[in-house]
């Protein structure tokens, strides 16, 4: 059985028909075409596979896809604003902040749910922001540093 | 009960690369007709920096900028063999193998740009930032990129190389153990601090402080990454990891993240680092590996540190509250050492 | 905080360099922060089947029958892959360089080694619906005795795992069922040694857990061949092994890859791409299979588990004598790379240090567990904790500070190792100063002053007594001998350091460092060049 669902995906109208019972990372991934979230477990314990709903950060392989029907959900592939970066993706390049980059998306989705909400965190905000991203790779210090960078970035400009 | 300090260090080395069977990797690196290259591999990029460091290699090599120059890999139809991104083989295989293909092409290179300004290859120069001229003649020069145009469409020359490097196969002596196992090896000292809880067992990482010493640091942003994550994981495997809680008993094994556990952001501690660099006469630029021996000294740094802090003993991976609790009490309670 | 330590060993190097040297961003990056980097399960593949496995459930068991039609009825089923399908059913990783005889089938067909070993294969649309129908596949096992203790496995009766190596040992040239290090006479460094000390090791099996779980997909291309996505390690290695199992010729096989989420060793050993090959082969269609985490986590190979006896002999003036381990390879039901680790292990005995004699018996044992594999500093790793917990006890037993105590012993350019080649290139002292001086830890002068090259070392001995690191006659004569096999791999590499001076076969016995040294110029690299 497939059900359509239609939602906002970083900003524009999407309809897909899902299986029931699809989760959202699948339905994002192999119904819609946007590969920049990644699953890791698939069972919400990495948080590869975090998107914005909403603006709260979640996990979509939890997420049952007919559930985000008429909501508003954002992706990595929707931080950018045409050729321009977010200030995060500037921030994770310049602390070299992704070794092998599995990780990247959710960590980001991750942070910018952190900053929306918070545009001055401290350090102990932006470490409980990520608890629950997995990284193997990077030692998690370039990614914290990376996100303390765009958010004081973001208020040098805003000053 | 109390939380006891404790420093404790280890020093290692490391061999670079395999000795198993022989140990070749192959590198082809190529010009297009406006002089931008591409270095063909078959080598993996497993978040290591393969494809960018093998840039840098390509183009320090070539004489030209590093933006003139793309790592295409992995694929079997287009690349050349390679083993495989292990024993910290990368940088040092594939990177001489680079080297090899990059000479080979620039000769080319040269003898092309020596037709155009009608003189000796032997006279030229790179400038690194995409012109060629005669030494101690700047102004006698041509771009890289008429070079490559005129090689392609009137002197007939492929600006191209192949490179392999081969480490070969060395035997093992069965009664000794003789054998050449590998060509360079790396070093590390590490000290590590620790703050033991002799109430719950609980062992936290406060500071550690490195040295490693890696041939030559090719790009010291991709050394910080593997030095500053690999010591991450050191730390993790001391304190937390084991798909085996109960090793050799195969109970209790962990099926997700939730389950198998390692330091959180929230479990880090600051990493200073030093870096020094003894070229190895066979490294390309002197460089050896670093991609494992990271993590390797933090495992037994720690285990010493907690012995230094509360003067028990766990000989046996990963140090978890539980065997610190139960050391602590066949000890009678924590015996801080001398303080460090 | 991250400092490049220039101006050590800075006469050994040119840095006159453009290129090298520079924090230049990774290629990869921009990919990554976008979400365009493209790793294996990144391409839109119509009509894309999925394969799951059907794993044991026991540790070791005969099967005694398998009924899978009901799940051959299920829905969205495709194909059943039974252990009768695979071309060439048995296989060991390193069979590619003759290291090895074959010992694992990709699907077992009578008995089950490990828990999780693959039994069959279901192709279905979804993977939900192979995992329905794996759900329904009946298997009767006869339960068999299996064996988890490295040691408990060597003993005569145990249950013998591994139906190639029946004595859950592997072969070392073709005669040992461990490989040998000897190197000097331990038993007289034993009895020579003012302490002994010898103790018991234990490391953990460990997951290599990258973020992205194993997996490939097979795509079957014009002319025949099949295009594999992989997120393999080792392109090549994964290639020719799957070309094996499946009796393919390898050009009918193009492989991609070479950007993956992560391995750490965790990828090399091919454990997606045979099956998946096959899938697409006997469907006609594009085939996905990937691990799920409890997969990865349980069923995909391990770093394996070591135990290390090590047994040291130790001065009162801080040399350390004799050095003799015993270690066992925890390597599960199958070798994979494990008898390779074994080798690895013995060339790095007895570390990074001087010690005359040293002496070794490592094992590669088979057990009933999930096969190991490589991981992050292979065959070593474990040795390192071993090795330098053990030298931090060697430090308190004889009231020696630890890092003055590694500086003593520490390997230098021009000594004879254990493995007969001849250190060069050293730079354990150096390292050890550094981040003594960072982490402020005091170490006296003559530490401080010492150093890895010929002539830097002063004499070894903390109490000023001249040290003789002869290895016992024996020794030097092999040493002789078997000079004439050393390979140079010295390449015309410009910039080259500067070579040490040519030297022929080892001094038997190697002449102790010279103690009149003591404060010549560049005594140490570390203090005696530093600008500050
Ligand atoms: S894939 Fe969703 S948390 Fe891991
Ligand atoms: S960069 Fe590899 S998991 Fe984070």
């Amino acid at each position: 059985m497939k059900t359509p669902v239609q939602f906002r995906l970083n900003g524009e109208d999407v309809a897909a028909f899902a299986e029931s019972g699809a989760n959202l990372l699948d339905v994002l991934r192999e119904v819609v075409g946007d590969l920049s979230v990644k699953g890791g477990c698939w069972q919400g314990s990495c948080g590869a596979c975090t998107v914005l709903i909403d603006g709260a950060p979640r996990l979509s392989c939890l997420t049952l896809a007919e559930s985000i029907a008429g909501r508003s959900i954002e992706t990595a592939a929707g931080l950018r604003r045409g050729a321009e970066l977010h200030p995060l993706q500037i921030a994770f390049m310049e602390r070299f902040a992704a070794q092998c980059g599995y990780c990247t998306s959710g960590m980001l989705m991750a942070a910018k749910a952190l900053l929306d909400r918070n545009p001055s965190p401290t350090r102990e905000d932006v470490v409980e922001a990520l608890g629950g991203n997995i990284c193997r790779c990077t030692g998690y210090e370039p990614i914290i540093q990376a996100v303390l960078d765009a958010a004081s970035g973001d208020r040098r400009r805003r000053a | 009960m109390a939380k006891h300090r404790g420093r404790g260090v280890a020093t290692i080395n490391y061999p670079i690369g395999m000795n198993l069977g022989g140990d070749p990797s192959q590198a082809l690196v190529h010009s297009n007709p406006t002089g931008k290259f591409t270095v063909t591999l078959s080598s993996i990029d497993l978040g290591q920096g393969m494809k960018s460091v093998t840039r840098q290699i390509c183009a320090e090599t070539l004489g030209v900028p590093v933006e003139d120059v793309f790592v295409d890999t992995a694929d079997s139809d287009t690349g050349p063999h390679c083993m495989g991104s292990f024993a910290s083989r990368g940088t040092h295989r594939v990177g001489n193998a680079v080297m090899m293909a990059a000479r080979e092409a620039r000769a080319v290179m040269m003898e092309a740009a020596a037709e155009e300004l009608e003189v000796d290859p032997a006279d030229l120069e790179t400038d690194g930032r995409g012109a060629i001229h005669v030494k101690g003649a700047p102004h006698r020069s041509i771009a890289v990129r008429d070079v490559a145009i005129a090689a392609q469409f009137r002197q007939g020359r492929t600006i191209a190389g192949r490179g392999i490097f081969l480490v070969p196969l060395s035997d093992v002596d069965a009664e000794t153990g003789e054998m050449t196992p590998a060509t360079c090896y790396a070093h590390a000292c590490f000290i590590v601090e620790v703050e033991v809880d002799d109430e719950t067992g609980d062992v936290a990482v406060l500071k550690m402080t490195s040295a490693y010493e890696l041939g030559r640091a090719l790009n010291p942003k991709l050394v910080e990454q593997q030095l500053v994550g690999g010591s991450w994981m050191g730390m993790s495997h001391a304190l937390y990891e084991t798909p085996e809680p109960y090793y050799p008993d195969t109970r209790e094994g962990p099926r997700d993240f939730n389950e198998y556990l390692m330091p959180g952001p929230g479990d880090i501690c600051p990493h200073d680092v030093a870096v020094l660099e003894r070229p190895a006469s066979d490294g390309p630029f002197g460089a050896k590996g670093l991609g494992e021996m990271c993590a390797n000294p933090v495992l037994p740094a720690v285990a010493n540190a907690i012995f230094n802090a509360v003067g028990v003993r766990v000989n046996e991976l990963p140090i978890t509250p539980e065997k610190v609790l139960r050391a602590l009490k066949a000890r009678g309670g924590a015996v801080p050492a001398r303080a460090r | 905080m991250f400092e490049l330590r220039k101006d050590i060993f800075a006469d050994e190097r040119d840095d006159n360099l453009k290129e090298i040297g520079q924090p230049t961003q990774r290629q990869d990056m921009l990919g990554h922060v976008t979400g365009t980097s493209t790793y294996y399960d990144d391409h839109r593949i119509a009509g894309l089947l999925h394969l799951k496995v059907l794993r044991s459930p026991h540790a070791h068991a005969r099967i005694r029958s398998i009924d899978d039609a009901a799940a051959a009825r299920a829905p969205g089923v495709k194909r059943i892959i039974r252990a009768a399908d695979v071309p060439v059913n048995l296989n060991t990783l390193l069979s590619l360089i003759q290291f090895g005889k074959d010992d694992e089938p990709s699907l077992a067909n009578d008995i089950v080694r490990y828990k999780g070993e693959p039994i069959l294969g279901i192709v279905a649309t979804s993977e939900r619906a192979a995992i329905e129908a794996l759900g329904l596949v009946r298997v009767s096992y006869d339960q068999l005795p299996a064996v988890f203790d490295v040691e408990e496995a060597l003993k005569p009766g145990a249950p013998s795992v591994n139906a190639t190596y029946p004595k859950n040992t592997f072969e070392y040239h073709g005669k040992y069922d461990h490989q040998k290090l000897r190197y000097g006479d331990v038993e007289a460094g034993f009895a020579q040694a003012d302490v002994v000390l010898e103790e018991r090791y234990q490391m953990s099996p460990i997951e290599h857990a990258p973020v992205e779980t194993n997996g490939s997909i097979a795509v079957p291309d014009t002319n025949g061949r099949f295009v594999v996505y992989t997120s393999t390690q080792a392109l090549f290695f994964s290639l020719d092994t799957a070309a094996k199992i499946n009796a393919v010729p390898s050009n009918q096989l193009h492989f991609i890859g070479g950007t993956v989420g992560g391995g750490f060793g965790g990828k090399v050993d091919t454990m997606t791409e045979p099956l998946v090959i096959l899938a697409a082969r006997l469907t006609g269609a594009p085939v996905r299979y990937r691990f799920s985490r409890h997969e990865e986590m349980q069923f995909g190979a391990p770093r394996g588990a070591e135990r290390i006896y090590v047994k040291d002999g130790v001065m009162r003036d801080g040399r350390i004598v004799a050095r003799k381990v015993r270690a066992y390879f925890d390597s599960g039901a199958y070798t994979r790379l494990s008898s390779y680790a074994v080798v690895k292990c013995v060339a790095h005995i007895p570390g990074p240090y001087t010690i005359p004699n040293a002496h070794a018996d490592v094992y590669c044992v088979f057990t009933n567990r999930t096969p190991a594999t490589a991981m992050r500093g292979f065959g070593v790793t474990a040795l390192d904790f071993a090795l330098e917990c053990q030298m931090d006890k060697l430090a308190v037993a004889i009231g020696m500070d630890p890092i003055e105590f590694r500086i003593l012993n520490a390997y230098r350019d021009g000594d004879m190792k254990a493995h007969r080649r001849e250190a060069k290139n050293c730079a354990l002292i150096e390292c050890a100063q550094v981040a003594a001086e960072k982490a402020n830890w005091p170490l006296r002068e003559q530490f401080r002053r010492m150093s890895s090259r010929i002539g830097g070392g002063a004499d070894r001995t903390a109490a000023g007594v001249d040290r003789s690191r002869a290895p016992t006659p024996a020794a030097p004569a092999r040493t002789a001998a078997a000079a004439p096999q050393r390979v140079a791999y010295e390449r015309p590499a410009p910039p080259a350091p500067t070579p040490p001076p040519a030297r022929g076969a080892p001094p038997p016995p190697p002449s102790p460092p010279a103690g009149s040294t003591h404060g010549a110029p560049r005594f140490s690299s570390v203090f005696g060049t530093r600008r500050r």
